[in-house]
């Protein structure tokens, strides 16, 4: 028995897995994910790559509700995954555009016994730069790194930093361009 | 779901296959896969913390352990070189059998080499070989909680972690060392990982764990019975527990290795013959065969009764 999708078979998942293990282990360091699904219009290849990847129907997805149709249609096809309206139900959270937020404190945080049970955000941003813009430090980030986002509301980064403090709580980000993504875990401290 | 149905024992001559086997790549299923998947990533955002996971109950040959196995199958890939060592050595029976294992369900390369792993398996050390960026370290864990010994209640220890309360095991310690006038605990010696959750290094000597800190590698950590991973990422603090009046050390041997000539790493006692003839090796293999090759040689390096141990007489495995 193989769950998922029979076009998107174990090598691609495992490969994809690894480049985000990459990212969230090392925050700051931008991985290019190749051999994408083909995702509708206004879903990045990437984004979609990690959802299929992670998300399944033991993780209920939060989409915003101006999410085009064809859209929800592909995720809960290929992840087989609840879609949820309410914030606080989504083990992951999908954000199309990094320039239009909604409240990220209305996440779920995680329990101080669980903070394993917080959501994980996708974000979908145009562009990063690395070696300029926002003074990224903490662990697995060997000294500091910089990194800067095109795409994204500034707000996002006073957001991180609120969501440092509330550490071991804290929701963990992923931005994801068309073609790469950077990872940005609750341990990551911003220097604005 | 598609589990191993024999044991290791006679897989030397089975095809290196993956999905035309019969078993799923990997070994798991991939709903495992993903779950497992998603519990390291909580792992590495939360250094030190123990993500509970549903792990499977799988049959194992003995000595395997589940968790170390159901990390790596759920990491490795084609792309990667596999070294897995047992105690330090890369060329005991269980050792062997779960890297010939990999090779057959991922088709994965296998190493002894240390530098040349980008996955490196493991129960009781980290290897002497200063570990680079990029690489992961699985390890096999059999008691993940470092409060057990001082509260057997999960919901308890849960609470202790959660709330940071940590003086009990302060205590404990302590008292540890009015009686023995040291630690005793050499094994599982815990550390407190970016200042904020103790976590058990696993089984490896606290000659180990200032390796943990700082490293460049990954370090991910499985625990089957007790259905749990955690992580430290790379360039994370880690701190062996102490006092000032006690401060935390790793042992030291009067030998250096007999057969390298190493005074910086992990010696174990050997028994050389009937005549109670002892000598220090290391415990490292790889690190003791690259240091032999390199012109290292050790004050029994020249003893022709002992070319087992050297590496160049015939395997045990
Ligand atoms: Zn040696």
């Amino acid at each position: 028995m193989t769950a998922g999708n029979e076009r998107y078979p174990a090598h691609d998942n495992q490969r994809i897995f690894r480049a985000i293990l990459l990212t969230m282990s090392q925050p700051g360091s931008v991985t290019a994910l190749g051999n994408w699904p083909n995702p509708p219009e206004n879903l990045h290849p990437a984004a979609a790559a990690v959802c299929l990847t992670l998300v399944d129907m033991d993780t209920p997805l939060w989409i915003g509700k101006n999410t085009p149709n064809d859209i929800q249609t592909y995720l809960r096809f290929h992840c087989g995954c609840p879609v949820v309206r309410k914030q606080d139900r989504g083990a992951f959270g999908l954000i199309l555009d990094g320039n239009d937020l909604p409240d990220l404190s209305e996440f779920n945080m995680g329990d101080i016994e669980y903070p394993d049970r917080s959501a994980t955000l996708i974000i979908q941003v145009k562009d990063i730069q690395v070696g300029s813009g926002v003074l990224l430090t903490g662990p697995g980030i060997n000294g500091q790194v910089q990194i800067g986002i095109e795409g994204l509301d500034t707000s996002f980064w006073q957001f991180l930093q609120h969501n440092n403090r509330q550490f071991p709580l804290g929701v963990d980000v992923i931005l994801a361009t068309q073609t790469e993504i950077v990872s940005l875990p609750r341990t990551v401290q911003v220097g604005i | 779901m598609s589990f191993i149905k024999e044991s290791a024992a006679g897989t030397e001559n089975t095809p290196r296959e993956t999905e035309d086997t019969g078993y799923n790549y990997g070994y798991l299923d991939e709903q495992t896969k993903r779950m497992i998947r998603r519990a390291i990533l909580k792992a590495v955002a939360i250094p030190g913390y123990q993500v509970p996971f549903a792990g499977r109950e799988m049959p194992m040959p003995y000595g395997w352990g589940t968790g170390g196995i159901q990390l790596s199958a759920s990491i490795l890939g084609s792309d990667d070189v596999f070294k897995v060592i047992d105690q330090g050595a890369d060329d005991t029976t269980n050792a062997v059998s779960i890297r010939k294992f990999f090779a057959r369900v991922t088709g994965v390369e296998t190493t002894e080499k240390t530098t040349e792993a980008s996955v490196i398996q493991t129960r009781h050390r980290i290897p002497e070989t200063p570990l680079t960026d990029g690489q992961i370290m699985v390890y096999q864990v059999p008691i993940p909680e470092p409060l057990r010994w001082i509260e057997a209640r999960e919901t308890e220890t849960r609470k202790m972690h959660a709330l940071e309360e940590y003086g009990v095991m302060h205590v404990q310690l302590y008292e540890d060392i009015a009686r023995h006038g040291r630690i005793a605990t050499n094994f599982m010696y815990p550390v407190k990982v970016d200042d904020r959750y103790i976590m058990s290094p696993s089984p490896i000597p606290k000659f180990d764990n200032p390796k943990l800190d700082m490293s460049p590698a990954l370090h991910i950590f499985g625990a089957g019975r007790e259905k749990r991973i955690y992580a430290v990422p790379p360039y994370t603090e880690v701190k062996s527990l102490d006092f000032e009046d006690h401060p935390f050390s790793v042992e030291t041997w009067d030998d250096c290795c007999g057969l390298c000539g190493a005074k910086d790493s992990y010696l174990d006692e050997v028994i050389l013959n009937d005549q109670g003839e002892r000598m220090f090796v290391c415990s490292d293999t790889d690190y003791c065969t690259t240091r032999q090759q390199e012109g290292h040689r050790g004050p029994m390096a020249a003893r022709e009764d002992i070319s087992e141990l050297k590496g160049t007489g015939p395997k045990a495995a």
